[in-house]
């Protein structure tokens, strides 16, 4: 696939709510099965060039997220590719056990949308974010995880998540003018890491909006003469083990997400790197716990030490 | 009553009658950890109606059934599974694996393509919503399908019931039917001490049509279940008696849940076989 460079920054001004809006009506274009629910989110979600496009193939379930899951499972269970979306707190919190009876024990055929992941409500408050939602769902049986690191990667984890079979939860961070990681086409594959940068001292593995600010942070360690490897794990869930293993002859293993130090990435590397012999100690970055004073987006990556030059200066703190 | 008609009655009490049979039987199968007799017996005659003739069914074998069955009470598992088998799905084998460790049909339904289960149950308040996601789909591929969904007077206690009940209703899902096995009790006593709901007035006023029927009565269910669409989704309330069947068990909310002894086994026996020669 070519994607144009007219593409690249439209994707990047739209930021990825906007961004998956275009690509889901894309790929509704080939794919008839698929649909498109919103919880009285179409207006915020970028859904509605979706239903502008297909209105009887978008459906309005109401603030009521639990009721949307299960309806979406019964479309899908009638043959269609149900995407059941919503801001990713609501999606993972308010309608946790929905996630788990229909798309994790029932295995249904939906695919879940998370938007506004982290902290990309700025203003709203603690209510909006979602620094758990990867905690919650990824004890989850049957369920594949996706945070896509920029609007190429959305475009592309869409339309994977639209042909490949089975319950998927997409976590969309980040707000519009997003940076762009990917300025040519790349393999995505469902469960395989992207390797970004070579650099044999520290690897740092990120996710989601963190990709982009920890490429940053690896230039700023090689100016200090530290080299850093990263790697963009798109998929959290299953996690790509084996990317997680070239990384054990480096001096520290950094993960890098806009979630919650637990449970979320940091976790996932450190339950499949425990029982291994001789690795590398793991620096998790991430969201420490407590609810912090509300800002706008910028602030709150600034006073939780997600920006690149914070994350550099942590991880040669580490490493000192 | 035509002559047809009456015959289809009098085939519908022997189902149920060998459905209240089976349950006795398997109740057995709960051991020390006890069973959920009470909730399978209260649904019996509904299920009965429902298999044996409101549900189409296309040609194949084992027969396809193009309605759908949504149990959303779980715990009327043993209810459905004796349905179940009495409708071909499940041999005999297969239905006495109930509760067996490890097996198909524990003690709350999960799904199962090859048994006709569409719908894995026990969380509450999960079904309408996969009934009203069928029914959607049904309408929008212009399938001549019918969801019925089988809820309990309890389980309306859930909040996502109403939502789905309001979605339902909003998106004019006339090929959906819920059925309320209103059998006065939950888990910790009477429905109205726990928490009392005014049943018809809150489905009506959420805008579905709702029908009263007596919930053992064939006749009246039948009537109920096969009105034919209207304007907009149809509630059945059925009102039940919890533990139908056997004496020592109807009304009593010691049977939501319980062990039953040798002794009360055969008592039970007993008493179903006096209904059948009361019945022949």
């Amino acid at each position: 696939m070519n994607y144009s460079k007219q593409d690249i920054r439209m994707w990047s001004m739209l930021g990825s709510r906007g961004t998956f809006g275009v690509a889901l009506t894309d790929a509704a274009r080939l794919n008839q099965g698929i649909l498109a629910l919103s919880a009285d989110l179409c207006n915020t979600s970028g859904l509605d060039r979706f239903r502008s496009a297909y209105p009887t193939r978008f459906i309005n379930a109401g603030i009521a997220e639990q009721n949307m899951l299960g309806v979406a499972a019964g479309l899908a269970a009638t043959g269609f590719v149900p995407f059941a979306t919503t801001f990713a707190n609501f999606a993972a919190l308010r309608a946790c056990e929905q996630v788990r009876h229909y798309l994790g024990y029932m295995q249904e055929n939906v695919k879940l949308v998370g938007f506004g992941a982290g902290f990309a409500m700025g203003m709203f408050g603690v209510t909006h974010f979602a620094l758990e939602d990867v905690a919650a769902l990824r004890s989850i049986s049957n369920l594949t995880i996706i945070s896509p690191a920029d609007g190429m990667e959305i475009v592309k984890a869409t339309n994977a998540m639209a042909v490949t079979c089975g319950p998927v939860y997409l976590r969309l961070a980040g707000v519009a003018n997003a940076p762009i990681v990917y300025t040519e086409d790349y393999d995505f594959t469902i469960g395989k890491a992207v390797s970004l940068r070579e650099g044999k001292d520290v690897a740092i593995i990120a996710t989601g909006s963190m990709v982009h600010p920890s490429l940053k942070a690896a230039e700023l360690l090689a100016s200090h003469g530290i080299g850093a490897a990263v790697a963009d794990m798109h998929t959290i869930k299953p996690l790509d083990g084996a990317a997680v293993e070239r990384f054990m002859n480096h001096q520290l293993l950094v993960t890098v997400e806009e979630h919650s130090v637990m449970g979320g990435l940091g976790t996932a590397i450190a339950e499949h790197i425990a029982p291994l012999r001789n690795f590398p100690p793991l620096l998790r970055l991430g969201v420490a716990p407590g609810y912090p004073h509300v800002g706008d987006y910028p602030y709150m990556l600034e006073v939780c030490g997600l920006t690149a030059p914070k994350i550099a200066d942590r991880i040669r703190l580490a490493l000192a | 009553m035509n002559t047809m008609t009456a015959n289809h009655i009098i085939q519908l009490k022997q189902t149920a009658l060998a459905m209240r049979r089976n349950i006795i039987r398997l109740a057995l199968h709960g051991g020390n950890n006890g069973v959920h007799i009470g909730p399978a017996l209260s649904i019996v005659e509904i299920l009965a109606c429902l298999y044996g003739e409101v549900l189409r069914r296309d040609a194949g074998t084992p027969p396809v059934i193009r309605d759908k069955f949504i149990l959303s009470k779980g715990h009327g598992a043993l209810g459905y599974y004796v349905a179940l088998h009495e409708a071909g799905m499940i041999s005999l084998e297969t239905l006495n694996t109930y509760e067996k460790n490890g097996g198909d049909f524990p003690g709350q339904p999960v799904k199962n393509a090859a048994a006709g289960i569409e719908f894995s149950s026990g969380t509450l308040g999960l079904g309408l919503a996969f009934g009203a996601g069928l029914a959607l789909g049904a309408r929008k591929l212009d399938r001549d399908t019918r969801v019925y969904v089988l809820l309990g007077d309890g389980e309306l206690n859930e909040g996502s019931v109403w939502e789905s009940v309001m979605f339902a209703a909003h998106a004019k899902l006339t090929n959906l039917v819920a059925i309320v096995d209103r059998n006065g009790l939950q888990s910790d006593g009477c429905t109205r001490d726990v928490l009392a709901l005014d049943i018809e007035a809150m489905w009506r006023g959420f805008g579905w049509e709702v029908a009263v029927c007596d919930g053992h009565d064939l006749e009246q269910l039948l009537e109920a279940l096969q009105a034919g669409p209207g304007g907009k989704p149809r509630v059945v309330v059925a009102n039940t008696i919890k533990g139908k069947g056997v004496s020592f068990m109807e009304g009593n909310n010691a049977w939501h849940h319980n062990r039953l002894t040798a002794e009360q086994h055969l008592r039970a026996v007993a008493e179903l076989d006096a209904w059948a020669a009361l019945e022949s």
